[in-house]
């Protein structure tokens, strides 16, 4: 089995028992954003804090990409592209995460939906290694839910 | 209205589209040769300029070819809105009273396909990139998918913009693509993006566009036309906008940085939306001329489905937009693309259009460009 290395440091705490996206909260007005920065756009205080993030939201919007995006920057496999879904998942009062969806299908994808956090292989990197990412999957799909 | 301080006094354009045989500079050069022209006047009257591209080199090496005069010029760098950008640099200088004839220009010339975004240049982490979500399209196609849902627009709908725009550009002889395309071709082409398919999108393409500003109380030495340039804003986003590029959004919703530039814009002008006669809204896919409609005030939020299904934004409908065939039918040399809107203007105000020409003699004339990472620029244009 290929080595498996995460696609960004900092990113998410994969690989862990319980692997979560790292954003940052504002200490002073609550603020959250991913991924984690200093700054805080809202209020403007410097006073930021990594946090981890809820494993679970609302799929608030969606679309699928339907074509291969052009590489660089894409890093995938161009020649046997398949469409992958994209879209933003409302993380319970928290933030609203721009991330892969682990289905393309037009006709299953619902604003609104229930969706929860999945680790993926993304692509495979120049010495071999499998690129995992983050990506948000509806909860129906998954076994017992 | 507003008394305006500023003219547009001569106009110029470089077809749009592919032209293999001239670099981008070229095709700015041409169109600033054009507006020369058109405002009768030689380069070396003009003494200062403002100009971008984002993707064909700096505008200051126009100098080389134009003419070595010692004007200052300026380089302009503001995503879509270096057009914009530039209009609002030399509106400024002219009505600081700094100079009395100076020059706007952007122009373009981009490889095929989507746009290819860098990731760092955007702010963003290689990742972003990496994994297939640095694409313009992905947002577009999300952000009207969420309001399709929201406002009962229709599929339909959605090809009715597009089909507009090809019908507009046939009788538009800078335009790219001319030939109109059937509803059904324009939804049963590639799905590039949920909902929104190829005809849907605009292209990264090429051209140039050049406008010569000048004191409104000396706009007569020039032209007979002059069209006052009333308002020229440019704003970046707030906190819970929804923008191009973004890894988060806020949890919170809010408006996007062309409602707060359209408020702002009509404030400047002293006017409001039913003033104006004929509108070039950012129309990079067909779901954004759609949701524009609304965040620049012309209608409430889901009003558009009836517009477009009763025809008020055709050439001769109540509220005419993207007359020369917006960005879905002259492509997107992002340079070029904020001034061609107000190129568009100036010939519809100056009743000089054609067979694309507003009829009922428009007055007063409204440009929006939308950009990542969350910008956008206004002008208001009357004669």
């Amino acid at each position: 089995m290929a080595n498996q290395v995460a696609i960004e440091e900092g990113l998410f705490t994969w690989p862990s028992d319980d692997p979560r996206l790292i954003g940052s909260q504002c200490q002073d007005c609550g603020a959250v954003i991913f991924p984690m920065q200093s700054g805080c756009p809202r209020c403007a205080s410097d006073n930021t804090e990594p946090r981890e993030l809820g494993t679970r939201g609302k799929l608030w919007t969606w679309t699928v990409q339907g074509y291969p995006p052009k590489s660089p920057p894409y890093a995938g496999d161009i020649e046997n592209f398949e469409p992958f879904g994209v879209g933003y998942v409302e993380i319970h009062d928290e933030v609203k995460v721009e991330t892969r969806l682990t289905i393309a299908d037009i006709d299953a994808l619902t604003i609104g939906m229930e969706m929860e956090l999945e680790f993926i292989p993304a692509y495979i990197d120049d010495d071999g290694n499998e690129v995992i990412t983050f990506a948000f999957s509806p909860v129906d799909e998954k076994k017992g839910n | 209205m507003s008394k305006p301080e500023v003219a547009i006094v001569g106009i110029g354009i470089h077809p749009f589209g592919r032209t293999p045989d001239r670099t981008g500079q070229e095709q700015g050069v041409y169109a600033v040769r054009k507006a020369l022209k058109d405002a009768g006047v030689e380069w070396s009257d003009v003494q200062f300029a403002f100009g971008g591209s984002q993707a064909a080199g700096a505008a200051d090496t126009m100098v080389s070819k134009l003419g070595l005069t010692g004007l200052q010029f300026i380089n302009v760098a503001n995503g879509c809105a270096t057009g914009g950008s530039a209009l609002f640099s030399a509106y400024n200088t002219i009505a600081s009273g700094a100079f009395e004839l100076g020059l706007a220009v952007g122009y373009d010339k981009h490889e095929r396909g989507a746009f290819r975004v860098n990731t760092r240049s955007s702010g963003l982490g290689d990742w972003y990139g990496k994994q297939g979500l640095a694409l313009t399209t992905q947002f577009f196609g999300m952000k009207i998918n969420r309001y399709m849902q929201n406002h009962g627009i229709s599929h339909n709908t959605l090809a009715k913009v597009s089909a507009k725009a090809f019908r507009n550009a046939e009788h538009n002889p800078n335009a790219w693509r001319r030939q109109p395309i059937s509803e059904e071709q324009i939804l049963e082409s590639d799905m590039l993006s949920y909902p929104l398919t190829k005809f849907m999108f605009c292209s990264p393409a090429e051209g140039g566009v050049a406008l010569l500003l000048a004191r409104a109380d000396q706009a007569h030495k020039y032209t007979d036309t002059p069209v006052y340039l009333n308002a020229a804003v440019v704003r970046s986003r707030r906190w819970g906008s929804f923008e191009v590029m973004a890894p988060w959004l806020a949890l919170e919703d809010g408006d996007g940085p062309t409602v707060d530039t359209s408020k702002a814009a009509f404030e400047m002008a002293g006017i409001g939306p039913d003033d104006i006669d004929v509108a070039q809204l950012q129309d990079t896919e067909a779901g954004a001329e759609i949701m524009h409609m609304a965040e620049n005030g012309f209608c409430d939020h889901g009003d558009q489905e009836r517009m477009l299904q009763q025809g008020e934004t055709e050439i001769g409908g109540r509220f005419p937009v993207n007359t020369d065939g917006g960005c879905l039918a002259n492509g997107e040399p992002v340079g070029a693309s904020g001034l061609r809107q107000v190129y568009e203007n100036v010939l519809q105000l100056r009743g000089a259009a054609g067979k694309r020409q507003v009829p009922n003699d428009p007055k007063v004339a409204y440009t929006h460009v939308y950009g990542a990472p969350g910008i956008s620029g206004v002008t208001i244009l009357s004669k």
